[in-house]
């Protein structure tokens, strides 16, 4: 089959970058600094980006289909609000997640049917998401708001010891169990498929018979849902709620989307490639803490750097198409 | 062939309009179980719009849509297919970024545990596919195969179901007369089980071929349903273009081939690349039509892309007006002068959501290149000369391109590259899903282009056409130049080279 040995690379390419990328930069760290290349700082990729792990989990369904979300910072915001106020006020825990959960996955949803119904860009539409949920994080309170919740607390800085003394949280199963449901939804499933196809070309999808409506407005419910569940991670990780946490994050997310290959035009890209990304994005972070003399404001430069390259690399990937 | 009792569907009173289009007005149409029905009409006459009210994407402003007996009113083509209405639309509709396996059975795929079974998907659409010959990796990429092909695949995703009724809008645009005679095996097996099959072709051999019966219409007016058998071919175009056939005549006479020999303008030596076409040598003149003939996958369009820079030529050179030319990619091309009119005109050439003022105007300012803009009453002049001369309608320049019928989203392609004005004009196609008055307009426009001293590369699956325009014939087998033959030869000759040793069945038609 050499139709299939030509063909699966072109496909797989952007990602197979990342991953290279991902290696390079993990490298050159480890070449620099003694202790860059142990298995806890690998681990420690995982604990702290395990939000942002989900956030780009959920913006990969978004960005398949061709949309956008901007919103999903600012969910996460108003996610660790609730949650601290909610257990600052004696709600129960369980109680907590639900209305997290419930409040992301609803507020995703009312974007995604303005989004079709009234055929607005969904730029516009997420970012009117973007004030809204930062602004209802204030209606809340102004001030951020410590968790002192026992059971949160104790869940926060449980850890799981894995063989080789390298420990993790419980973020981090979270984060990888949703990476693990989002690859099988999207490419098990006619859901999953539909996406692809309406990032693809949208009337053709529509016109075969598929149902673009529930797969359009779905992917902003995956993805407020996600942004809840982010939002509690980040919970879990600052132990405060506040209205101005994650703020821009909806950007990282989308910055680990796009170098983790996923088209920003739509269909095309996979999940793991979003995860790469992320890791690629905390590889750099960690690189230039170990430094330690390098303003943060190096990581926004370099991330600026790595996304002009990647959709300059895309383009040209996906370029030549091969008719013959 | 006895009237069957009782149409599958009825659609009565049908009318819909656009903005500033009354697309169909007062339209009846029906439909029988176990017949072929050919659509007729020229271009823009409304068979695409009637398909489309029948199958949901269009909401009729009044009229009923009957389907055995029931009233429907479809919401979305989703519910036309759960009700057993099978479409392959006009254009290839499909995702190019899917695999060819879920473009045929996404909707319906085959599960195991509640997740969609892959191995069992691509066995499945393997089958679907072989049964109307086609033999493709169901797990590739839409995308990377041949416009052909795709439609192909449309076809096996109308098939793919049991359905009652079959509709197909132009099917055969792109297909080769093996293909061509594929598919309408299929349709008679299909429509001898009883399926309701609406055809639409501008190809009037093939429509004699196939349909039973027709329903002719004519600026969204229906002029009249009958049996293949008590309509001849004069009657039938006189219906489609209401006029006499004699105007028809005239124009096709006016095209006939004439004799000319320029200076070389183009000229290719040892031209190739690998995989794609063996070296060719190729003189084209200034001035002089050459016709380019083969089956589909010979290497036609092949050709045509490495002279226009499409592809890089991995062998051998271009020289225009005798000088070496490097081709870097299509602009190069463009800026000595030559122009392709591709094939696939959904994926290159047009911006369908500007109108066809802009689309011209785009293409123009492109070859000239942003420093010189063009004069405003140049423009206003080309956009009305090739507005005429290629009959578009509607003959509104701000007319979006999105809102044109297929036929007439082909002719601004073709005009985009009229109006760069270029001295080698490559036309992939032409006249594919144009209607034969149309048709006849475009091989006069190529042979009056062609007097004024336009060099052009002619090429079309339609032998005849290539017969009748062209003072030279190229004929390509198996990705290779095989011979060269004079404007004078015959179809059969022509027709002989393709096939080779082979003696000539099918491809005749
Ligand atoms: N979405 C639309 N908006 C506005 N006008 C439209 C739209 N779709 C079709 N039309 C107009 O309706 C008329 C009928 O178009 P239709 O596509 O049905 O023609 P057709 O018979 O299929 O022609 P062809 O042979 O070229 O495919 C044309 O005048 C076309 O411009
Ligand atoms: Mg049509």
């Amino acid at each position: 089959m050499t139709a299939l040995a030509t063909r699966l690379p072109s496909r797989f390419l952007p990602v197979l970058a990342t991953v290279v990328l991902f290696v390079l930069t993990f490298g050159v760290g480890s070449g620099l600094y003694d202790g860059f290349a142990s298995g806890q700082v690998i681990a420690n990729l995982f604990i702290d980006n395990a939000f942002l792990i989900v956030l780009a989990a959920g913006m990969t369904f978004v960005i398949l289909s061709g949309g956008i979300d901007l919103s999903v910072g600012s969910v996460v915001a108003l996610s660790t609000m609730v949650t601290a106020s909610g257990l600052k006020d004696g709600w129960p825990l369980p109680l907590v997640v639900i209305a997290v959960l419930l409040i992301g996955s609803t507020l995703g949803l009312l974007m995604g049917l303005v989004i079709h119904k009234f055929d607005i860009q969904p730029f516009i539409v997420t970012l009117a998401g973007m004030f809204l949920a930062r602004g209802l994080c204030f209606l809340i309170s102004v001030e951020s708001v410590s968790i002192k919740d026992t059971t949160f607390r104790a869940i926060a800085t449980a850890v799981i010891e894995l063989p080789g003394g390298v420990t993790i949280t419980y973020n981090v199963i979270i984060a990888l169990v949703v990476v693990a449901v989002a690859l099988y939804v999207l490419h098990r499933t006619r859901f999953g498929r539909t996406v692809y196809a309406v990032g693809g070309n949208e009337q053709s999808a529509l016109l075969m018979g598929l149902k673009t409506a529930r797969a359009k407005v779905g992917v902003y419910v995956i993805s407020g849902f996600c942004s809840a569940l982010a939002g509690l991670l980040f919970s879990l990780y600052m132990l405060s709620g506040y209205g101005l946490h994650a703020v821009g994050m909806e950007l990282e997310a989308i910055a680990a989307v796009v170098i983790g290959g996923t088209l920003l035009a739509g269909g095309m890209g996979y999940v793991l490639g979003s995860l790469t990304g992320v890791l690629v994005l905390g590889t750099i972070q960690t690189l230039i803490s170990f430094q330690g003399t390098l303003s943060s404001w190096w990581t926004k430069i370099v991330i600026g750097a790595l996304l002009l390259v990647f959709i300059a690399v895309q383009r040209g990937l996906i370029r030549p198409r091969q008719t013959t | 062939m006895t009237e069957p009792d009782t149409p599958i569907v009825e659609m009565r009173g049908i009318s819909l309009a656009f903005p500033g289009v009354k697309a169909l007005q007062d339209v009846d149409f029906r439909l029988f179980p176990g017949e072929v029905h050919a659509l007729m009409g020229e271009n823009g006459a409304g068979k695409s719009t009637l398909i489309k009210t029948l199958t949901g994407v269009h909401t009729p402003d009044s009229g009923t849509v009957q389907l055995a007996g029931d009233t429907v009113a479809f919401a979305e083509p989703a519910q036309a297919q759960q009700a057993g209405i099978s479409t392959v639309y006009q254009e290839v509709n499909l995702c190019a970024n899917l695999t060819v396996a879920e473009n045929i059975l996404l909707g319906r795929e085959p599960r195991k545990r509640g997740g969609i079974d892959f191995k069992a998907m691509r066995t499945q659409a393997a089958a679907v596919l072989a049964r109307i010959g086609v033999h493709i990796d169901p797990a590739s990429i839409l995308d990377t195969h041949p416009i052909a092909v795709q439609q192909l695949v449309a076809i096996a995703r109308a098939i793919a179901i049991d359905c009652r009724v079959l509709v197909l809008d132009e099917p055969t645009s792109s297909l080769d007369a093996g293909e061509v005679a594929e598919l309408f095996r299929i349709m008679r097996v299909l429509r001898d089980e009883g399926v309701a099959i609406l055809f639409v072709s501008h190809f009037l051999d093939q429509v004699y071929e196939i349909a039973d019966r027709m329903t002719v219409l004519r600026n969204g007016t229906l002029v009249g349903e009958h049996l293949t058998k008590d309509l001849d071919r004069r009657s039938l175009i006189s219906a489609m273009i209401g006029r006499e056939l004699g105007v028809l005549e005239a124009i096709e006479d006016a095209s006939e081939r004439h004799k000319v020999s320029g200076p070389v303008l183009v000229q290719a030596e040892g031209l190739g690349r690998r995989g794609a076409i063996a070296p060719f040598d190729l003189d084209i003149r200034a001035g002089e039509v050459v016709g380019l003939a083969g089956l589909l996958g010979s290497g036609r369009t092949e050709m045509a892309r490495l002279l226009f820079g499409a592809d890089k030529a991995t062998e051998g050179r271009l020289l225009v007006d005798g000088t070496p030319l490097h081709l870097r990619g299509p602009r190069s091309a463009i800026a000595a002068g030559i122009a392709f009119c591709s094939e696939d005109r959904k994926g290159e050439g047009l911006v369908a959501d500007l109108s066809i003022r802009d689309n011209l105007v785009l293409a123009m300012q492109a070859a000239r290149g942003w420093s010189r803009p063009v004069p405003r009453k140049l423009k206003d002049q080309l956009v009305e000369k090739y507005l005429k001369a290629l009959d578009i309608r509607p003959a509104n320049p701000d007319a979006l391109v999105r809102t044109l019928s297929g036929g007439n989203q082909q002719k601004v392609l073709l005009a985009r590259w009229l109006v760069t004005e270029p001295r080698l004009l490559i036309l992939d196609e032409p006249t594919r899903g144009i209607d034969i008055g149309a048709k006849a307009q475009i091989q006069q426009l190529v042979t009056t282009l062609a007097s004024e001293g336009t060099a052009v590369l002619f090429i079309s699956a339609e032998m005849e056409e290539v017969v009748r325009i062209a003072d030279r014939i190229v004929v390509l087998r198996d990705r290779q130049k095989i011979a060269e033959l004079d404007g004078g030869s015959s179809i059969d000759e022509v027709v002989g080279l393709i096939a080779g040793e082979q003696l000539p069945e099918e491809v005749a038609s």
